[in-house]
């Protein structure tokens, strides 16, 4: 049976049909992120003063991964672009090029992540606080025998509040050392990991539902460019479309870090 | 006829990616540029100045690379809904962020 459609422009939309269901996909996606970015602005305003954390990420590799999507959603373009004009060799070559950078950018924000889940805060029984990354615990170490120490790559500081803003001149100023501390000593300690705070969840349920959505479709552009040779052989017109429509996913991912990028990293 | 229809030229395509990127490292260059910068008292002329530019950017990507501003009418309409939608949604947002219920307890 053959699908109707898949080529021809359906008379009463003026599109074919997989095209409609993507844009109205993607529509359904803008309320999905719409929703959480709504929840971002209600955590925000609602964080008491100066305890919004400003500079926790790292704006050099924010920017890498921005320029490295705006680069696939290139090669996403061109891909289809030499599907067109029934050009295989290069419809490879962009492709295999939007994966490896699809991959670097999972790269990156498995690395981000990661250095996010070796951050310590660490409360203290004297009311201070030590911040840095883990470099070892010893190996009694057992909060709740409060036996052994762990030591950072940070420093102490009197007030959480402190904390918050790495941009200010008194961060920005800080020396960093080693900090070791007793298990005695510590009242809390716990990773900059989703649970850490309002900022921390909401970082990672963005990010995460965005890498999620990169890792997707960055499976379907694999699986387009390695088994699609059979279909292009059939009938190329119904593999351009495709593409097409594999690639407007793409330029929603782009589209959604975009924003994500400046709200996350820079304000 | 939307863009995917007509006739296409790699070329032409070579030229406008290259543009299209360069506007990109342009308008990311000015959000961190406006981000570490000293404007305003703290950050809410930052947040609306990096926002409008990412909104610029955002246009370049749905206008030429997604070809939306060649595209077929129901494309239009849907995406119409669902901007009042959008706007809905965030103007709620903003509604409520002046009105947290009574008892409401900031940690």
């Amino acid at each position: 049976m053959e699908i109707p459609y898949t080529i021809q422009i359906r008379p009463d939309t003026g599109l074919y049909n997989a095209k409609l269901g993507i844009w109205l996909f993607l529509a359904s996606e803008v309320m999905l992120f719409g929703g959480l970015f709504s929840a971002y602005i209600l955590l925000r305003v609602g964080a008491e003063p100066g305890m919004w954390p400003h500079g926790w990420l790292n704006v050099t590799l924010g920017t890498v991964n921005t320029l490295l999507l705006a680069l696939s959603a290139i090669t996403t373009l061109l891909a289809w672009a030499a599907c067109k004009v029934r050009d295989f060799r290069k419809f490879k070559i962009f492709h295999a090029c939007t994966i490896l950078l699809a991959l670097t950018f999972l790269g990156i924000k498995s690395f981000e992540y990661h250095d996010k889940l070796i951050h310590y805060e660490v409360q203290l029984t004297n009311g201070k606080f030590a911040d840095g990354h883990l470099i070892e615990k010893s190996t009694d170490f057992d909060l709740a025998k409060k036996s052994g120490t762990v030591t950072l790559h940070g420093r102490i500081v009197d007030d959480e509040r402190d904390l918050m803003d790495l941009r200010s001149p008194a961060a920005q100023s800080a020396k960093l050392d080693e900090v070791t501390i007793t298990a005695a000593d510590i009242k809390k300690m716990e990773n900059y990991g989703p649970k850490h705070n309002t900022f921390t969840a909401i970082y990672f349920t963005l990010t995460g539902l965005h890498a999620l959505h990169i890792l997707g479709g960055t499976i379907v552009i694999f699986y387009l460019w390695a088994f699609g040779g059979a279909m292009w052989k059939t009938d190329p017109e119904r593999f351009t479309n495709r593409i097409e429509v594999s690639g407007l996913f793409w330029h929603f991912v782009d589209l959604v870090w975009i924003f994500l990028f400046p709200v996350l990293y820079l304000t | 006829m939307s863009e995917s229809e007509k006739p296409v030229c790699l070329k032409s395509y070579f030229r406008l990616c290259a543009v299209v990127f360069l506007v990109v490292v342009c308008t990311t260059s000015a959000m961190i540029a406006t981000s570490f910068s000293h404007i305003g008292e703290g950050w809410t002329l930052k947040v609306a100045l990096i926002l409008a530019i990412a909104v610029v950017n955002a246009f370049l990507v749905a206008g030429y690379l997604m070809h939306l501003l060649s595209e077929k009418k129901l494309v239009y309409t849907v995406l119409a809904f669902t901007v009042v939608f959008f706007i809905g949604l965030m103007g709620l947002t903003v509604w409520a962020t002046n009105g947290f219920p009574p008892g409401t307890v900031n940690h």
